[in-house]
């Protein structure tokens, strides 16, 4: 009999992928509500690795008519002791009830493992950045070169070699070109030929091939077609994102941890829109100073508050490595509001003067330590600097933080989609 | 003979010309040894991940798409990673050719098993069974299921997709009742279903529904109100699968729409042998497995070693714990199959005078595989186990029958033993446990009112008590009501006629896009 073995193996994966994707819009609103929620238990470096989200199963679930109750009857294998008219206790309320088979609600959480993309897709759904940046994505453009068809000029560097001799042997089939065996078959008959008058006609009509083979051309220059190349506006896929911290004795672990948190989101988020990101740590005291991650977060540092030497560092590191037509520019600075009183005026002229210029968003994170509510304390003195400085027309974003649960709502404050702004910004 | 007695593999590797000497061995032992039919065999070897995709779509190679898929894949998979749940050797299809999924991971002697198992003995069953003949068509399916997937995929198009899915979730929400149980139409042919689709859609437009006539046109009808006998006969009631009802008789819904409701009442119909015969269907499979495995190791083509490795697999697939054990969830179909077919056998070879006193027909007759080929294909599992469940095997498995009335204060009665007196009620009870008509919700369209808000009445008869959860029955009504698209109302009456209980659903709004 016939049989066939086939190897699915190779077929390609993820067939089920699409229903899952169905499954992950419906469940959406509900998906999302989770992916918040584990996300706030979690360490944002985690965020991004997905795993595991539970949702509750209401409304998820596929209802179906199911009897319940009522007298039931069951046979069981396994009798040990039992006799006709023995009567079992029942256990506690109804036990054996639940044991039945399909029954009670034991599915009302469902739990199920999210991809890293799903996840982040999931958790910055909703967000998008703000439309300064958008406007400046538009100039800030670079060209780059696409094929676009063909051109009957060009350099010999660009010959196309198949596109040409496919026009010549169009050229030669239209213009009835002697196809070189014909020739070669007419010559065999002469050459078999005896009687001297078809021979002689035959002749003329050699001839005749011959000639009209050498007025056509087997390539003309009119055939040569060259590859034609095209510049293509490329938006600039690269970003650089700045990260500016206090790190006076003022600022605590709190504090830090806070800011470390605001940093990450922002990292994924960038992380998502470019294809490549940079990020560089810029940490001051009365001094700034370059430093690697781990430094930034947990290095030691102590000294006076002077938040102009960030500033300047960071306008310098701009002008030397990041130059803004190439570069999209994020910066992000976290202070606990301290700020030496005569640094103001200084700091106040770089922002609108240099960085502001360059930057796509600039945001000022305010923290607070934890219990102590921000809100009620009079205004820091950088806190006062910068929202004169948006008064004045300064493009900052600013916000206060001093719980570790308020890092998202603010981040997603910031970078919320606003429809009615997108419409009414030009 | 060199050739029998050659080792057909050794060791755990195997590759695709093992497979082959493996079918092909197997095949000679079930069709010379066993006398089996069986449909051609197409074996595929998947991955888990292939494995886990079949899962979710109830064991089909394809399927329309929808999101309670990707739901269960999801779950699956899940459990699947914590190690929660281990896969399936095999997948094995009902269809022509016979379509056996293989595990890659399997073993050489599991992949043996497997062979046996689902490419001959599950075969076997699918082409020989009374309700595979007669409910399923196993040439069409793969074509159909094709049909379905494109149909769908063109309606999502065209109408759009929260459209067929409102339509889908309603229909799923049905399934269990969208199934002829009673024989009297001709058999499917689901190749001739998928041709006249289209031309079925075209005619639909235009037939006469009967709901409209009796929609008020002048002033003062001069027809009188049908009678409700009239009533009935013209929109066939009382009707218990509701998916044909409401395909038939919905007054609002879209030819598209019913066509969606009738596929998924096809693949209903098609799934509706595999519930009503697991025991058989598994007991037929693991006889056969055993038979074959059993002659391929005395003819030396399975060393001892991986034999002992197929024992320790068998062993654990018939395993059936007691009543009191944690890991006890009811019958395994398996273990109660298999061990009523060896039964079986042990009654025509080897009967005692107990077995010829129950088994007249049977009792030593001596010819096993013709007995057990004709039980194969004459019996579902609740006529199978009402038959055939032997006063010895009883004992055996030491079975007794609770009964448990919540109105009986002293607890749960003991209602019969493994002992003379309790035999036949013991075996009556767990035939009708196996009984699917029994243990579906009973419930029927008995009318339609036409001459007032066009509401449709359905009646569940409760049996023993046992009505419906509720927040489940809203549910379902509710998508009842939207495919209907006026008023549905659930009457719960019990023996007597006695209302229990009454639903009362209103459609939902379309949601404007519609």
């Amino acid at each position: 009999m016939a049989i066939h073995i086939i190897d699915r193996r190779l077929n390609p994966g993820g067939k089920s992928l699409e229903n899952r994707q169905r499954f992950l819009r419906r469940a959406k609103s509900l998906v999302q509500g989770a992916v918040k929620k584990t996300s706030q238990e979690r360490d944002i470096k985690d965020v991004l690795e997905g795993g595991e989200v539970t949702i509750p199963l209401d409304g998820m679930h596929e209802p179906r008519f199911r009897r319940e109750g009522g007298t039931r009857d069951m046979v069981l294998p396994g009798n040990k002791k039992f006799i006709e008219g023995d009567y079992l206790q029942r256990q506690g309320q109804g036990s054996a009830k639940d044991s039945g088979p399909g029954e009670g609600d034991s599915e009302d959480a469902f739990r199920f493992v999210l991809s890293r993309d799903e996840f982040v897709d999931l958790f910055l759904d909703d967000l998008e950045l703000p439309d300064l940046a958008k406007r400046k994505i538009a100039q800030t453009e670079s060209e780059g070169v696409q094929r676009a068809g063909y051109t009957t000029s060009g350099s010999p560097a660009n010959i196309s070699v198949s596109r040409t001799v496919q026009l010549a042997l169009a050229r030669r089939i239209a213009l009835r070109r002697p196809r070189k065996g014909e020739m070669e078959e007419l010559e065999a008959e002469i050459a078999e030929c005896t009687d001297e008058e078809t021979r002689a006609g035959l002749v003329a009509k050699l001839e005749k091939l011959k000639a009209k083979s050498k007025r056509i051309p087997f390539i003309d220059p009119i055939d040569i077609r060259y590859r034609r190349f095209e510049t293509v506006p490329k938006p600039v896929a690269q970003a650089v994102m700045f990260c500016l911290m206090d790190v006076s004795g003022s600022m605590s672990e709190h504090m830090k941890d806070l800011a470390k948190r605001f940093y990450m989101l922002l990292y994924v988020f960038l992380k998502r829109r470019y294809k490549h990101v940079e990020i560089v740590f810029i940490r001051h005291t009365d001094r700034a100073e370059e430093v690697d991650e781990q430094t930034f977060f947990y290095g030691p540092a102590s000294g006076g508050t002077l938040v102009s030497s960030a500033l300047q560092a960071m306008s310098d590191i701009v002008r030397e490595r990041f130059n803004p037509a190439d570069w999209n520019i994020y910066a992000a600075q976290a202070s606990d509001g301290d700020n030496s009183y005569s640094d103001g005026e200084l700091a106040g002229m770089l922002l609108t003067d240099k960085i502001l210029p360059v930057c796509q968003f600039f945001a000022y994170l305010e923290v607070g330590e934890s219990g102590g509510s921000a809100f009620d304390l009079s205004d820091s003195s950088l806190w006062t600097l910068y929202e004169r400085l948006r008064n004045g027309g300064a493009p900052l974003s600013m916000r206060k933080v001093s719980e570790r649960s308020e890092i998202f709502p603010v981040f997603h404050d910031l970078f919320q989609r606003r429809e009615t702004q997108e419409k009414a910004a030009p | 003979m060199t050739e029998t007695t050659r080792r057909l593999f050794e060791g755990a590797d195997w590759d695709f010309h093992t497979l082959q000497r493996i079918h092909d061995a197997c095949e000679a032992v079930a069709t010379k040894q066993l006398g089996l039919d069986v449909y051609p065999n197409q074996i595929e070897v998947i991955t888990a991940e292939q494995m886990l995709d079949a899962y979710s779509s109830v064991g089909m190679p394809l399927f329309y798409k929808h999101w309670s898929f990707g739901k269960h894949f999801a779950f699956h998979e899940a459990s699947y990673r914590k190690g929660l749940m281990g896969l399936a050797y095999e997948i094995v299809i009902n269809s022509s050719p016979c379509i056996s999924y293989l595990m890659e991971e399997n073993t050489a002697t599991m992949q043996t098993l497997v062979i046996a198992h689902a490419a001959f003995g599950h075969n076997h069953f699918f082409k020989n069974n009374y309700l595979f003949k007669q409910w399923t068509d196993a040439d069409g399916i793969l074509d159909y299921l094709d049909f379905a997937k494109n149909y769908v995929a063109q309606c999502e198009e065209r109408y759009g997709r929260a459209e067929v899915e409102r339509t889908l979730d309603a229909a799923h929400a049905l399934m269990s009742h969208g199934i002829d149980r009673y024989p009297g139409k001709k058999k499917l042919d689901l190749r001739a279903e998928e041709k006249r689709a289209g031309r079925r859609r075209q005619h639909e437009e235009e037939v006469f529904n009967d709901l409209w006539r009796t929609v008020p046109t002048g002033p003062r009808k001069s027809r009188t109100v049908l009678s409700i006998e009239r009533r009935r006969k013209l929109l066939g009631l009382p009707q218990e699968n509701l998916l044909y009802f409401l395909e038939k008789s919905a007054p609002r819904l879209a030819p598209w729409q019913r066509e969606l409701l009738r596929v998924v009442r096809h693949i209903a119909q098609y799934f509706y042998p595999q519930s009503q015969t697991k025991v058989m269907n598994e007991g037929t499979a693991t006889y056969v497995h055993y038979r074959i495995m059993n002659a391929l190791h005395q003819q030396g083509r399975i060393s001892d070693g991986n034999f002992l490795e197929f024992l320790h697999s068998h062993t654990s697939v018939v395993f059936q714990p007691e009543f009191d054990d944690p890991r006890f969830s009811g019958f395994n179909p398996y273990a109660l199959g298999f061990a009523m077919m060896q039964d079986i056998e042990r009654i025509v070879t080897n009967p005692e005078a107990e077995d010829r006193e129950w088994f007249p027909d049977i009792a030593g007759k001596g010819d096993v595989m013709g007995v057990l080929r004709d039980v194969w294909a004459n019996y579902r599992d609740e006529s199978f186990i009402g038959q055939f469940l032997s006063p010895k095997l009883m004992r055996h498995l030491r079975m007794f029958h609770l009964h448990d009335d919540p109105e009986e204060r002293a607890g749960i009665r003991v209602d019969a033993i493994h002992d003379e007196r309790g035999f036949r009620r013991v075996r009556r009870e767990l035939a009708r446990q196996h009984d699917v008509g029994f243990i579906d919700a009973n419930i029927e369209v008995v009318d339609v009112d036409l001459s007032g808000d066009r509401r449709l009445i359905l009646h569940h008869h409760v049996i023993k008590g046992a009505q419906l959860n509720e927040t489940d029955a809203k549910r379902v009504l509710q998508h009842l009501a939207d495919l209907w698209t006026y008023d549905v109302s659930l009457i719960e009456v019990d023996a007597n006629d006695k209302v229990l209980r009454e639903y009362v659903v209103s459609p939902r709004p379309i949601p404007a896009a519609a």
